[in-house]
């Protein structure tokens, strides 16, 4: 039953995407949303980031993108007045946002009920004292550890205990600040930055339980106190390796069903201990070789596991709790998926599901790899199939780390002592490492001793990589149609048989065509086919029985983005989703394929089907023969799907929208030249160069600084902007590899001002629905700098400029759908930096401050309509009255061993959104949400750069004005005393003996940090060391004397007296409901 | 070694034998638990029965000496679409392959387990055969002219597994008969758990002689088959039915039920698995059940003394009664799980309380 006298309810989002907190959470909050409206409730949201299908108008009815912060969220629950506050569907955000709120006595104060979890649940699973004493009075069992919040109490506990320790700071996600620690010298840096991390400064140190099975599992609990247990899963890696980082598989494989029920009776016992009303996540180590267990972890929210959990099963938990928090109770609850029967039931699945992380190290190369408590990867696939070794291999094509599957030639050259070694170090390439072992007839109980992987799980890769060797020099032709069978129910993929048999993935794929072997496409419906369902959710599979009848109507395949990384975040899934939204309000069969377990499109309820499967060339070729669609969309997921343009072009599958010849004009660097030649339309000049020798010369007649880096490298990688011949050398000769083979481009490095514009074109109408100014200088990555929309540094005539150049592009380049192009504004002459025919980063950010549902008109141009007919106008629209500022986040903390230095590189896996009528305050508010904590008073250390040195003065000036206190290195010290008598107080560089500016920083005795770049990015390098001792410290640094001039202003505005004000989204941009 | 899963619809499924060669006749039925294959395989309810395990991989923790229902797989095939040939579980001692050899067991593994358990949800319970024999992989429809032959329900199945004498389990608490129909090893255990002093008796035992045994509590267990090819049980019980309390579980449930004059009828394909929500209908909560039957009570004759409390919430089936006052309640589902969820075994308790209230 309802609760009664609930009318209005406020769900807080989880802000956003960092390592640990991803996509998965859009899809809980999404589906919380949508479940509560359907219940009659008025819906309000706060979330921080605009790249969420949750933050859309229709979402919810009242939308406030602000930071989230417990004073934020306090000022709009007494604008708002609702009657309750759903914070767990917000990941930990969520959950320390309604703590904070309770504490402070808001929610009491505004009669404000906290849904489902209660506040003693969440202090119980999250404080680690109470969580230990709860554990004790209902008899489960915890590691043996200890609170503390000194560093020497940490050390004096451990010298007890023995070495390892693990170490856990309380109150924090992704187990930031973590790590096991197997020699004090280990315990006194992991305990110093687990203190730094926890917000009530507390770390547990715990008995080590590495090596033992971790095994999750996924309860959900309703008010009359009925339970059940939606899936477990069991980690492959075992327990010491964070499970966001671990390849998982569900549900568990190697637990009888005496273990299995032995950890769903605890699991049971501790959400009712809990008392928690919605779904919770609870983590066990079990001993391999006896019943013991322990409870290492518990959830009380919606988490990545209940993501998964829900992808995995066709449950949707995230659903159910949010049913659940306002009365209903699981007996009352429809199941989603057969329509007949109640959720109150266990799901049972008829195929493996395997989840494989996916790590960023391919863009931070220097990166700490070793992977520990600490979770590193920005996102995950996960795939399912009826073997396990199929499941294993398809997850693995779908992470998009150019490995087909376990026959790895770089592993092949290392030497077995070497590859020994290598399984003792767990890194991203772990599993490869394993699958090499193996193949080379490793036997499974030393692997099994070195990495404590079971032997179960071994042995199916074993079995595997012994069918790699068997095919490996084979002659294809000569292949059994039992052979080929044999391989394909292994999972190995049609271009790894081409490799293997020296042939290539078409002729492989036209001989298994030829001797009818095809996947079939099974269906996930939550109960093992024992009850008839309609759910449209399918994976392949080398089985006999098909079941996903393709259906007489007109259909468009929509291609997802996979898994998240840096540089391909939620916002392609948001313009996925929408693309199918406008085909299904076209009335068209929408079909979606991806493979990313976090995200809304993946729900199996947003498209009219939807495959989970890699987006590969293999597996989508196979699904398009299967379904015969009308064609295939591949503009909105990304790279991954661009990258699959030509392949399925060339296959005879038309791309819908701009063709793939018009993409290729964009992409290829010398076609994209003439065509600018042609339009008559500026670039930054640059030239290719295949010598060192070569580079120097061309560096030196285009001038420094210049942006080198290697042709055909998407999203900016291994770029870099090089200010002097020394550096040059260095990159040339470290960075890549430069042949006629390699060729690296150099091109001018312009200093001006960056522009963006996202556009939608029907090849003879353009709209532009606004442009972008980057805050940060040009040269740092278009996803790393913060955006302005509307651009406010900007003359008419260079509006003019972009609207021109704009318009012209999309119709040179024949453009259907979106199109997206950076400028650059030097010397008051627009150039371009890069054309992207497709859909951009910004685009859920523009669309949802002007109010032009972009994807949805692409789609509808797509499928043939004229831009004149939608509604919304051609050209260049004018500017609202409102700012909204783009602030990218980023993982740094996680990453050891990282600059945080921007350059044209991205690094950030996530943004913000502020937005007021004003820019000073947008910014801020921006920051804000960003976790920048921006003193209105403190200490400021700053170290300039000689060449920004006369730009940076004035500044400090005005700071000091406001009365800030500046800290300062020898060289910048003496210059602001010198220049302007400003008072500065000197401190040690690194190395001139203690206390040090790191030393400062590490104490708390710095604000914020300006530090702007000298050169390189070697991490010895005495900036390096600063950047990344804020960062770990949580204290902003800002790198661009452009952001430190807009922050300036921000803060002299509060110090005048100006109060911020919070509208929601709906205020800012009347919502026009369905177009 | 090539075998066939034949059913009495001409449906063939072309896979590989495992366990003992030979040819079995059967019911084919699914189960949709994902762990407890050991003890599906020995739960003596599916004597006569081709279980088909709708997971796909099966055998992965082996076979050990524990987790045995019975002595040895009571089974009459098994049906796989994966057997681990490597399993991995530190209380493991055998293959599931092994552990159907030594018993004379025949199994199939690698056909499309899923495609066949939706042929028996589309057309109900079938019956079937597997046979590792040449000549009938060779020519399947002998197979199958032998599998209309040949008929599923018959009172032998639950003699063939009831206990051959009476046996005695020592307790310090009341004095329970067990009626045997094929008693799961986890429900002796509850009973014993509770403290009960129990005498197991054969199926066909006459009122006369449990009364003899001077029982505080009669307790009927699962079995398999029709409840009606048990009549002389029906008879005991309604003879018993105003002298002592009692309650059952599954097949013993059915016998009550058709005791107590209602109707029990044979269910489309059963419900056989690890996650069937139960509804208490007096406790108003939901219990996610461990279930296998073919047969269920119609709750649509019910006389008059008999409430149903509990029902399951997928198909609104009985899933339990009471007699209004007496002390007389059973249940359809398993408390005792092995395999499933422990959430029911309160009903442990309750007759234990119901028994010590009367004396």
């Amino acid at each position: 039953m309802r609760l009664k006298g609930l009318k209005k309810v406020l769900v807080i989002g989880s802000g956003p995407i960092i390592i640990g907190q991803a996509a998965e959470f859009d899809y809980a909050g999404t589906q919380a949303c949508r479940a509560l409206k359907d219940e009659g409730l008025e819906v309000v949201l706060v979330n921080s980031n605009p790249a969420t299908i949750m933050t859309d108008p229709d979402v919810a009815d009242r939308v406030y993108i602000e930071p989230l912060t417990a004073d934020f969220v306090a000022k709009i629950i007494r604008k708002e007045r609702p009657q309750g506050v759903l914070p767990t569907l917000g990941g930990q955000v969520g959950l320390n946002i309604a703590l904070e709120l309770a504490h402070k006595g808001v929610l009491e104060e505004e009669g404000v009920q906290l849904l489902g979890t209660p506040l003693e649940a969440i202090e119980k699973a999250e404080d680690r004292e109470k969580f230990k004493q709860m554990m004790a009075d209902i008899n489960e069992p915890v590691p043996e550890s200890i609170i503390v919040s000194t560093i020497d109490d940490a050390l004096s506990f451990a010298r007890g205990l023995g070495y390892p320790v693990i170490v856990r700071p309380a109150y924090t996600l992704g187990g930031t600040g973590g790590g096991v620690a197997h020699d004090e010298e280990q315990l006194k840096q992991i305990a110093a930055r687990g203190l730094k991390h926890s917000l009530i400064k507390q770390i547990l140190v715990e008995f080590s339980v590495a090596g033992w099975k971790e095994v999750e599992y996924e309860v959900v609990r309703d008010g009359n106190d009925t339970c059940i247990t939606v899936c477990n899963m069991e980690n492959i890696d075992p327990v010491g390796i964070h499970t966001g980082d671990s390849i998982v598989v569900a549900p568990s494989q190697t637990l009888s069903d005496k273990e299995y029920q032995l950890l769903r009776r605890a699991s049971v016992k501790i959400i009712r201990a809990l008392g928690i009303e919605g779904g919770c996540n609870i983590q066990f180590a079990l001993d391999p070789s006896s019943f013991q267990y322990y409870v290492i972890e518990v959830n009380p929210r919606v988490s990545r596991s209940s993501a998964l959990a829900s992808k995995a099963t066709g449950y949707p938990i995230a659903k159910v709790a949010a049913k659940i928090a306002i009365g209903l109770s699981l007996d009352e609850i429809k199941n989603a998926v057969t329509q007949k029967t109640y959720a109150c039931f266990e799901p049972a699945l008829d195929y493996v599901v395997l989840k494989i992380p996916r790590f960023p190290f391919d863009k931070f190369v220097f990166a700490d790899r070793v992977l520990n408590t600490q979770m590193k990867a920005t996102g995950e696939v996960m795939a399912i199939d009826r073997t396990f070794e199929g499941a294993l291999l398809k997850a693995i094509r779908s992470l998009e780390i150019d490995m087909n599957g376990f026959w790895n030639e770089k592993l092949m050259a290392i030497n077995d002592d070497d590859l020994t070694k290598a399984l003792g170090n767990p890194d991203d390439e772990r599993i490869f490492v394993v699958a090499e072992a193996l193949r080379r007839g490793f036997p499974l109980e030393l692997v099994n001793n070195i990495t404590g992987i079971d032997i179960f799980f071994l042995e199916k890769i074993r079995v595997i990589t012994e069918y790699l060797n068997k095919i490996n020099n084979m002659v294809l032709y000569q292949l059994t149609k039992e052979e080929l069978l044999t391989a394909k129910k292994l999972g190995l993929g049609d271009r790894e048989l081409g490799r293997l048999t020296k042939t290539d993935e078409a002729s492989v794929r036209q001989v298994r065509q030829d001797m009818g072997i095809t996947p079939v496409y099974k269906m996930v419906d939550t109960c093992a086919a024992e009850f008839e369902a309609e759910t449209p959710y399918f994976y392949s599979s080398y089985e006999t029985e098909d079941e996903a009848r393709p259906e007489e109507r007109k259909k468009i395949v929509v291609l997802g983005s996979g898994p998240i990384r840096i540089g391909q975040g939620i916002e392609f899934d948001y313009c996925s989703v929408h693309s199918i939204w406008a085909l299904k309000d076209a009335g068209i069969q929408s079909i979606i394929i991806n493979n990313n377990p976090e995200t809304v499109s993946t729900d199996f309820d947003t498209s009219d089907r939807l495959y989970f499967e890699p987006l590969v060339t293999e597996e989508v070729l196979n699904i398009l023969d299967h379904e015969q669609p009308d064609g295939v969309i591949v503009q909105f997921g990304g790279q991954t799907a661009i990258n699959l343009a030509e392949p399925l072009a060339r296959a005879g599958w038309p791309i819908l929208g701009t063709s793939v010849k018009d993409i290729d004009k964009a992409e290829d660097r010398d076609k994209f030249e003439q065509l600018l030649n042609q339009l008559n339309i500026p670039r930054p000049e640059g030239k290719t160069v295949t010598t060192v020798t070569k580079a120097q010369k061309v560096a030196e007649q285009l001038g420094f600084p210049v942006l080198v880096r290697p042709s055909y490298v998407l999203g900016g990688r291994a770029m870099e902007i090089v200010y002097c011949q020394e550096e040059l050398l260095q990159y040339m000769t470290t960075a890549v590899e430069v042949s006629p083979h390699h060729p690296v481009l150099i091109d001018q490095y312009l200093q001006g001002t960056e522009m963006e514009v996202d556009a939608v074109s029907d090849g003879e109408d353009v709209l532009i629905p606004g442009i972008m100014e980057h805050v940060e200088r040009a040269g740092v990555h278009s996803g790393d700098s913060i955006a302005v929309y509307p651009a406010h540094r900007i003359t008419e005539r260079i509006r003019e400029q972009i609207k021109d150049y704009t318009t012209r592009l999309a119709k040179a380049l024949n453009v259907k759908g979106l199109l997206n192009i950076q400028y650059v504004v030097f010397n008051d002459q627009v150039y371009v930096i890069e054309v992207n025919p497709r859909s951009s980063r910004t685009v859920p950010y523009i669309s949802k401050i002007t109010g032009v549902p972009i994807v949805k008109l692409a789609t509808e141009i797509i499928l043939g309509q004229q831009l004149v007919d939608l509604g919304y106008g051609t050209g260049l629209l004018d500017p609202p009255k409102h700012v909204a500022v783009k602030v990218p986040v980023f993982s740094f903390a996680k990453l050891l061993k990282v600059d945080t230095s921007l350059g044209p590189e991205m690094k950030s896996t996530g943004e913000v959104m502020g937005i007021d009528y004003n820019f000073a305050r947008a910014l801020y508010k921006g920051l804000v949400a960003a976790g920048c904590e921006i003193p209105h008073q403190g200490t400021i250390l700053a170290t300039i750069a000689d060449k920004d040195k006369t730009e940076a003065l004035p500044m400090f000036k005005e700071f000091t004005d406001l009365g800030y206190k500046l800290v300062a290195t020898e060289g910048t010290a003496n210059y602001l005393k010198k220049q302007q008598g400003l008072s500065v107080e000197r401190v040690n560089k690194i190395g001139e003996g203690s206390p040090n500016i790191v030393d400062l920083v590490r104490e708390g005795k710095i604000h914020f940090v300006v530090n702007t770049l000298t050169k390189g990015k070697i991490p010895e390098r005495h900036g390096f060391k600063i950047r990344r001792a804020a960062v770990e410290h949580g204290i902003p640094c800002l790198t661009s004397l452009d952001t430190v001039k807009v922050l300036l202003h921000v803060l002299q505005a509060f110090k005048r007296g100006e109060q911020l004000e919070l509208k929601a989204m709906q205020d800012y941009v009347p919502f026009k409901g369905e177009a | 070694m090539e075998a066939i899963l034949a059913l009495e619809d001409g449906k063939v499924y072309r896979g590989k034998g495992f366990g003992a060669e030979g040819t079995v006749f059967g019911e084919v039925v699914f189960n949709t638990g994902m762990t407890g294959y050991q003890e599906v395989l020995t739960d003596p309810s599916y004597t006569g029965q081709i279980v088909t395990m709708t997971y796909p991989l099966i055998g992965n923790y082996g076979v050990n000496r524990k987790d045995e229902e019975s002595t040895g797989p009571k089974v009459q095939g098994f049906v796989a679409r994966e057997i681990c040939s490597k399993p991995s579980n530190w209380r493991s001692k055998q293959t599931v392959d092994d552990y159907l050899k030594s018993y004379n067991v025949v199994g199939i593994s690698g056909i499309d387990t899923r495609a066949l358990t939706r042929r028996i949800r589309a057309k109900g319970t079938l019956r079937g055969a597997i046979t590792t024999n040449n000549e009938f992989v060779a020519q399947p429809e002998k197979l199958i002219s032998e599998i209309e032959q040949f008929s599923t329900n018959s009172p032998e199945l639950v003699r063939s597994v009831t206990t051959s004498q009476v046996y005695h389990l020592k307790g310090t608490g009341p004095k329970v008969v067990v009626l045997d129909f094929g008693i799961k090893q986890n429900i002796l255990r509850m009973l014993q758990a509770k403290g009960w002093d129990i005498s197991v008796v054969p199926s066909n035992t006459k009122k006369e002689a449990i009364l003899k045994l001077k029982p505080q509590g009669l307790f009927l267990s699962n079995g398999p088959g029709d409840p009606k090819d048990v009549p002389e049980a029906v008879e005991t019980v309604k003879a018993l039915m105003e002298k002592i309390p009692m309650t059952g579980i599954c097949l013993g449930h059915q016998i009550l039920g058709l005791a107590l004059g209602c109707e029990t009828y044979k269910l489309k394909f059963g419900h056989r698995g690890s996650n069937h929500p139960v509804k208490d209908i007096l406790r108003d909560r939901t219990f996610i059940t461990s279930q296998n039957h073919g047969y269920a009570i119609s709750a649509k004759k019910l006389p008059a003394e008999v409430e149903v409390t509990h029902k399951n919430l997928n198909d609104n089936t009985v899933e339990g009664l009471r007699v209004k006052n007496k002390p007389i309640f059973s249940v359809q589902y398993h408390p005792e799980a092995a395999p499933g969820p422990e959430d029911s075994r309160y009903l442990f308790d309750e007759f234990t309380e119901v028994i010590r209230n009367i004396i």
